[in-house]
């Protein structure tokens, strides 16, 4: 079996490799992705106004202070969360109400300064704590989202046109004569790919590392996975797609099909909090928002292994899950 | 004779709309060069794509060496199929190994490029190879797991007649070889040079098989004259004669040669034109599928 597989994958490498207008755009469009936010992130940053609230839900009328104008309110699940929030200057202010009425403030952030004196105005006697951190500029926030969205779009649109140009010119249906099973060819083509786009992620992450400016707060190592998890789950969501079609337009429809909604909902250029908890719902359907969340955990936070265990976990199982449903729903011919 | 490797049973493919092979049984001795004839459309590619197991029957079975085609089998078949693209960007040699790659055994990838005497075009991108040079590679891609049973369904079509040659040549040293070959083809030449048995498909029926000798002598009298059609006069069309018409000739099938020739005469028949021959495989062809056009 891993003879087979390996003649499969090493084919699929040689033929990438010497189709040199694609090679040419796979590598030369990241770069111009990193170029471009280079322009557009250049100048200096202006940090978001919002303060955070323990509590599940924001109810305006319970409070004067929530009535407030031009102050947006974010709920916290905890004191933890919304401090880690403050720390980085995602929020302005955190704010807990029940008596008695606490707050806590980050003394390097000007606009806590201008929020403190707000709720001061209606809780003279609230209880002040302070935190300290640099504001996560949104470039940071940014920086793995345009990975990840690079990413899905090599995963999606690589593999699920190869296969159906495949499909289409009849090589398929000469490699179904042979002992080779759907199960290995898929697996080489999801690996050939892999490789790839671990290559062209680092290239970028490199990259946009030093126009930037950017640290990592968290373990590199676990960055990798994140990223070979994530890329193995969305090369097999393709393959599910480039299963069973032999044609380009349908399966070219299909993916944007699948893109567009994660383009939006996954987090790449805008955070979901304080969206509906239906949209959220549906976000973490896609594998790109848990490999967004993960790699923003580690990024940004410097979170372990066991804070992002979870994501890993679905982006793992999902792609089994895919890689299954591609080769049991498999097509070699066209039908 | 010995026993067969591959033996079809009541084999009926249905499409939607159409019936594509209409019950279809025959088996194939081991060691021998089995070709499956027909007009297009007469069901061939559908029976021997069955045969090589990567089409499903509506019904029926075909059994290798006695059992249903299993992961055995696929390690012991090559194949040519009619019509077959080969992975982009890669050399004749790659395209080789990358196939080699899937097999468990086999012969090593520069047998198989002597034996198909791919030796010079090697290193070419398999894309810029000629027709003949093309089906010399997918019969060497065929080859590589040195298979017990080779199936070509129409190797030489489109081929020029040099290519067709040097193809059959191979074909012949693998025949050499004791391979037991399917082939389907609508050349009757090609059938003739390379099979020992064939069998004659029409409308997803069988209708005759045999060697090819047996068949001709079964259904043909010893000799065929060949006359031009606008020498065949109204008088002659009386007569009573076994007559084959193709499209710009006459052929008539007889036994008795000087009777015939004599018939002919007194017909005023102008015989300025006309050929005596043996009778061979394009002349049965016409006599069992017809010679009108098809809808």
């Amino acid at each position: 079996m891993i003879q087979r597989l390996l003649a499969i994958l090493h084919a699929r490498n040689l033929e990438f490799l010497r189709d040199r207008g694609t090679l040419l755009f796979t590598t030369l469009l990241p770069l111009l992705v990193v170029v471009g936010m280079g322009f557009v992130f250049g100048g200096p940053e202006r940090p978001l106004f919002k303060v955070g609230v323990v509590t599940s839900r924001i109810d305006r009328n319970a409070d004067a202070f929530l009535r407030e104008r031009y102050v947006e309110f974010v709920p916290e699940q905890d004191e933890t969360t919304g401090l880690a929030k403050l720390s980085h200057q995602q929020i302005d202010l955190l704010l807990s109400l029940s008596s008695p009425v606490r707050y806590w403030v980050n003394t390097d952030s000007p606009k806590g300064y201008v929020a403190e004196r707000l709720l001061l105005a209606a809780h003279q006697d609230a209880q002040r704590q302070t935190v300290t951190g640099k504001a996560v500029r949104y470039v940071d926030w940014l920086f793995p989202g345009i990975l990840g969205m690079n990413m899905m779009f090599s995963c999606l649109f690589g593999v699920g046109y190869v296969v159906v140009r495949y499909r289409k010119s009849g090589f398929l249906k000469r490699l179904h004569a042979t002992p080779l099973t759907a199960f290995e060819f898929l697996s080489a083509q999801v690996l050939s790919r892999l490789l790839l786009i671990l290559f062209v992620t680092f290239v970028l992450y490199a990259g946009i590392s030093l126009i930037i400016g950017f640290h990592n707060a968290g373990n590199p190592l676990l960055l990798i996975l994140i990223a070979v998890l994530a890329a193995l789950s969305m090369v097999a969501l393709g393959l599910t797609i480039a299963a069973r079609f032999s044609s380009e337009e349908l399966v070219g429809g299909l993916l944007n099909l699948l893109t567009w909604p994660m383009m939006l909902l996954s987090g790449i250029w805008f955070s979901l909090e304080g969206s509906p908890r239906w949209v959220q719902w549906i976000a973490h359907i896609f594998p790109l928002t848990h490999a967004l969340d993960a790699a923003r955990a580690v990024m940004l936070d410097g979170a372990g292994l066991t804070a992002i265990a979870p994501h890993l976990l679905y982006l793992a199982v999902t792609a089994l899950a895919f890689l299954a449903f591609g080769a049991w729903s498999f097509r070699w011919r066209i039908d | 004779m010995s026993a067969a490797i591959l033996e079809v049973r009541d084999l009926v493919k249905q499409y939607p709309a159409t019936t594509a092979v209409a019950g279809v049984s025959f088996s194939v001795p081991e060691g021998t060069c089995f070709g499956l004839l027909g007009p297009n459309g007469a069901g061939k590619t559908t029976t021997i794509e069955i045969m090589e197991g990567i089409l499903p029957p509506t019904s029926g079975q075909v059994l290798y060496r006695g059992e249903p085609q299993g992961p055995r089998f696929k390690e012991e078949a090559g194949i040519l199929f009619q019509k077959t693209a080969l992975q982009d960007f890669l050399t004749v040699r790659q395209s080789i190994a990358l196939f080699r790659g899937l097999y468990a055994h086999g012969l090593t990838v520069d047998e198989v490029i002597s034996l198909c005497a791919l030796e010079k075009l090697a290193d070419r991108d398999s894309r810029k190879l000629s027709g003949g040079q093309q089906q010399r590679l997918l019969l060497a891609i065929a080859l590589v797991n040195d298979p017990a049973v080779l199936f070509l369904d129409e190797p030489t079509t489109g081929l020029d007649p040099q290519a067709r040659r040097s193809f059959w040549e191979l074909v012949q040293s693998i025949k050499a070889r004791r391979k037991t070959i399917i082939l389907t083809t609508h050349y009757m030449d090609e059938a003739e040079l390379l099979c020992d048995e064939i069998a004659i498909m029409d409308r997803g029926r069988l209708i005759a098989m045999g060697p090819p000798r047996r068949l001709l002598h079964e259904h043909f009298a010893e000799v065929m004259l060949e006359l031009p059609r606008q020498d065949f006069t109204p008088a002659a069309r009386a007569l009573n004669l076994t007559v084959i018409e193709a499209a710009e000739r006459i052929e008539i099938s007889t036994h008795d040669l000087e009777g015939t020739l004599r018939a002919l005469m007194a017909a005023q028949v102008p015989l300025a034109h006309l050929r005596i021959r043996p009778p061979n495989l394009e002349d049965l062809f016409l006599e069992l599928t017809g010679s009108e056009l098809r809808p």
